[in-house]
């Protein structure tokens, strides 16, 4: 691991500064701002941060043409009702998505601490879960679409209302669904290189020389985790507002 | 090792408060709460659970403070954005509603003769 302690003038490694005087320190140490994090992780979060911006932009341009629209709105409590068993449940498949994807950031979380204990079929076995979960939620959401768009749901225009209704809802939830499929196969990548060893042996990856470690797990939970974080506020904002 | 370990018992805890506020949220519509106590507690519920996902998932309460606000404060500029596409949005609506609404609501001076 590269250095991330601040270090005196022999090379002694000094203690990190707490609280608002940290932030000065770290930022200001002339060595990596981001002290005890890896290197990968740092820039993941990085990359999440300008995911939230794309995602932001997404639901406050959703935000602007429900506002702007003369056309009443769908109603998402019934256009995602559900019939089970002869009973109509409101926004029933909405909700089952909603507890699959948090399962899935429960298995993630599991998968990353039994990874730092080196357990590796526990680890593999939980990726696997979150990966299982992640396409289930994908394969509920196909189901949705397909749903939707029997019903005469088109980008450009709707039965049930403001034309708007169409291309935001396309537009998010599709954005969101091909994140979660991203992370599905990166789940899987990463389960295989945990079950085979990879991180135990230090092996580089396929696109870099850095030595595998069992810190890539957990920034893949970040990423998984940012998933389900979206989907809060979609499932906030689109189908609850 | 620079890694987040932690206890498995709090991610249990964690765990089980977001299933609960994923219910609630889900009760607010199924009870038909309207208005500003639905938008409310959507928002309320909302919050709790993406505070709880960052702060113990993501690891963000263990995380040092120079990574915490370089990371949360930026995604504060976007108030400004939504502030922007509000105010844009009551203008449209107004102008629609003067425009292209019934003959009777569109509201145009008489020409001067």
């Amino acid at each position: 691991m590269s250095q991330s302690a601040l270090t005196g003038p022999t090379g002694e490694a000094l203690p990190l500064a707490p609280g608002i005087q940290g932030i000065v320190a770290d930022w200001s140490s002339d060595q990596r701002a981001f002290k005890k994090v890896p290197w990968g992780k740092a820039m993941m979060w990085i990359f999440l941060l300008s995911d939230t911006f794309i995602f932001s932009s997404f639901l406050i341009s959703y935000m602007t043409v429900r506002m702007s629209t003369t056309a009443t709105w769908p109603n998402p409590s019934e256009v995602f009702a559900l019939t089970i068993a002869g009973k109509s449940i409101p926004l029933i498949l909405i909700a089952i998505m909603t507890f699959v994807l948090i399962s899935s950031s429960g298995t993630m979380v599991l998968a990353v601490n039994y990874g730092y204990r080196k357990d590796k079929v526990k680890t593999f076995i939980f990726l696997l879960i979150t990966a299982a979960l992640g396409a289930t939620f994908v394969g509920m959401q196909a189901f949705e679409w397909t749903k939707l768009i029997m019903e005469g749901v088109r980008p450009w225009a709707n039965p049930m209302g403001a034309a708007q209704f169409g291309s935001s809802f396309f537009m998010i939830t599709g954005f969101h669904g091909t994140h979660v499929s991203i992370g599905v196969i990166f789940l899987i990548i990463v389960a295989i290189k945990v079950l085979r060893g990879d991180l135990d042996h230090e092996r580089p990856g396929f696109l870099t020389g850095r030595k595998g470690n069992y810190e890539i797990v957990e920034t893949m939970g970040l990423y998984w985790h940012f998933v389900d974080l979206v989907w809060v506020f979609i499932f906030a904002f689109f189908y609850l507002w | 090792m620079e890694g987040q370990q932690h206890p498995l018992g709090i991610y249990f805890k964690i765990w089980g408060l977001l299933f609960v506020l994923s219910t609630m949220s889900y009760l607010v519509d199924y009870f038909h709460f309207q208005g500003y106590l639905r938008w409310t507690l959507i928002i309320v519920f909302m919050l709790l659970k993406a505070g709880l996902i960052v702060a113990v998932f993501m690891h963000m309460l263990w995380e040092r403070l120079a990574m915490v606000y370089a990371i949360l404060v930026p995604p504060l500029v976007l108030l400004v954005l939504l502030g922007i596409g509000a105010g844009e949005a009551s203008h449209t609506f107004f102008t629609r509603g003067t425009f292209f609404g019934p003959p009777a609501a569109q509201a145009v001076p008489a020409p001067h003769k």
